[in-house]
């Protein structure tokens, strides 16, 4: 299998405030891999460093920002130190954790057409993208609204679908969600996991929502004093509870009750979903005879 | 007041009627009364723009009712300015940058109960205090502007925190933390509140709800569709489904093992792990006497 992200003894300092003072590495030793059309979910505590390594993935760091670093990052076979920002952004989309940040245009198709018109595209084919990327996020009826009158879900769907409509091969999304309320952070999972599930696409999303990580993620990764501190599918990472609570990041409710069950009546549960949880216990109920 | 006397203890906020239009006409609340007592914990819940912020920016004067009133210890609000009600009704707002404006986190924080008239050397205790509480003091002498958002929230928190008003008023204060900065925040506010503080959390977290307030308010379209204890509130399922609210997974979970003997609504994993635990020695017991 290929890896369409690889990222090596990767550690970065931003340039420090004042000329006298030492930088500090906020990203230590990072080693990760995403395979093509993996879904990864990354979780750390607030400052972990996580926005950092998102703008590492489309090369923002270190040509925008400079500062120090070490290691490699390579995205789809280009390392980061060695080419532009734009070169990259052809091949990544991030999106950030505020719609508002990313949106400014009048209406919805002009948002979209902004990014494409910028690369001296056709009329014929930016309206083809844009028709297709407003498919995509299930937004093609509200094309000629203003994006600041939608709902906060629907702002982020139209801020994904202007990086969709330059096709990337990876998408980068910085807690999309955090700023909606739950209908909204609903609709952004959703499109996510039909980006991935139809067109392929690499997802890596850095998110707060345990119960949804735990329900559409391939691999979790947990950051911790700028490593991987954690790093496996949902089922085995949502295990350690208690290893989860020590770095700040928690688990879903249910596997803080699978944990309280195991350790106080000595049963073995390991769901990570409400719907597994309640399967698992319904039959242990049953099973009293 | 018309038709009685006025009560001797009147609660520490009321609303009566209130009616709220946008200067457009179009209606935000229609007609709300409620009571508020001192030292309540209570959630204001409801989908985005039912109507949650609207309604708590009449505590503090940010916004003024249409019609009907809003009453701040039986007196009514009126034309009280926003500066003097920040004395009772500490606000913090949803976004933090709408908040934030000083050189120095310290100076941010000290600005509130700065205006409160205090001394100087209390102000500074004050703040230290805030700063200490929420884990800021790394960041006392940086720009808070430039803070991850995550620090941002804390230290608009903190700001309003450090005023000690009677009544804190808290818009998503957890949206944009971590698990830990989630729990560390609602430990401090649970703090106040056992001090005495009347606190109103506005949050679509539902699992901060069910483990913070005792009493919810949720409102749909600008109307209070219930009012009631928490337990009470989290426990009736079609009510939360029409609102397209979720009540938290241990207490969905619960509700989903009713008919296997699970009775109660449960508030937190904690509870869950107890009940579970006797309901299933109960059964093994029933079924051993049985044999």
């Amino acid at each position: 299998m290929s890896n369409i992200i690889d990222i090596r003894g990767f550690g970065y300092a931003y340039p420090p405030l004042t000329p006298d003072q030492e930088p500090t590495w906020v990203l230590e030793d990072i080693n990760l891999q995403v395979q093509a059309g993996e879904f990864v979910s990354i979780l750390g505590p607030t400052g972990v460093g996580k926005t950092t390594l998102c703008l590492s993935l489309i090369g923002i760091i270190p040509q925008s920002t400079g500062g120090v670093i070490r290691g490699d990052v390579w995205v789809d076979g280009l390392n980061t130190k060695a080419c532009s920002v734009p070169e990259l952004a052809q091949r990544v989309g991030l999106i950030f954790q505020d719609p508002e940040t990313q949106l400014f245009n009048l209406t919805v198709e002009s948002e979209l057409a902004f990014g494409l018109e910028t690369r001296g595209l056709q009329p014929a084919e930016i309206e083809e993208r844009i028709s297709w990327a407003l498919s995509l996020v299930g937004m093609s009826d509200l094309r000629s609204r203003s994006p600041f009158h939608l709902s906060g879900g629907q702002k982020q769907r139209v801020a994904i679908a202007s990086v969709l409509a330059i096709s990337p091969k990876i998408l980068v999304l910085d807690e999309p969600t955090s700023s909606l309320d739950p209908v909204g952070k609903a609709e952004v999972f959703s499109v996510v996991r039909e980006l991935r599930r139809k067109q392929g696409m690499t997802i890596v999303m850095v998110e707060q929502e345990l119960e949804h990580i735990a329900e559409f993620s391939d691999r979790v990764v947990v950051l911790d004093q700028g490593r991987v501190k954690m790093e496996g599918p949902p089922q085995s990472v949502f295990g350690h509870v208690e290893q989860l609570k020590a770095v700040g990041v928690g688990a879903p409710q249910v596997c803080e009750l699978a944990d309280c069950l195991n350790k106080r009546h000595q049963t073995d549960f390991h769901f990570i979903l409400l719907e597994q949880a309640h399967k698992a216990l319904a039959d242990h109920l049953d099973a009293r005879g | 007041m018309p038709g009685g006397e006025p009560p001797v203890n009147p609660p520490l906020l009321e609303t009566r009627n209130l009616e709220f239009e946008y200067p457009d006409g179009q209606a935000a609340l229609g007609g709300i009364s409620l009571r508020i007592e001192r030292g309540e914990f209570i959630a204001l819940i409801g989908q985005n723009g039912s109507g949650k912020t609207t309604l708590a920016k009449h505590f503090n004067g940010l916004l003024r009712p249409t019609r009907g009133q809003v009453l701040l210890n039986g007196e009514e609000v009126g034309e009280r300015s926003v500066g003097d009600l920040a004395r009772t009704i500490g606000y913090v707002f949803q976004n933090p940058d709408h908040q934030i404006f000083s050189a120095t986190t310290r100076e941010e924080i000290a600005f509130g109960p700065a205006n409160l008239g205090l001394k100087e050397s209390e102000v500074a205790q004050r703040t230290q205090q805030a700063m200490d509480d929420f884990d800021l003091t790394p960041y006392a002498n940086l720009q808070p502007a430039l803070l991850s958002f995550g620090l941002r929230r804390k230290v608009s928190v903190a700001a309003v925190y450090a005023m000690r008003t009677q009544v804190l008023i808290l818009d998503e204060p957890s949206a944009g933390l971590d698990w830990r900065g989630a729990e560390e925040l609602m430990r401090r506010v649970a703090d106040l509140n056992r001090q005495g503080h009347t606190i109103l959390l506005i949050t679509h977290d539902m699992r901060l709800v069910a483990a913070h307030a005792a009493r919810c308010l949720l409102l749909r379209a600008g109307s209070l569709l219930a009012d009631g204890p928490t337990r009470q509130i989290l426990g009736k399922a079609e009510l939360l489904r029409q609102t397209d609210m979720q009540a938290p997974q241990i207490t969905e979970l619960g509700h989903r093992l009713a008919s296997r003997g699970m009775s109660s609504t449960m508030l937190s994993v904690a509870e869950f792990c107890t009940a579970y635990g006797e309901l299933k020695t109960g059964g093994e017991a029933r079924h051993a006497s049985r044999r």
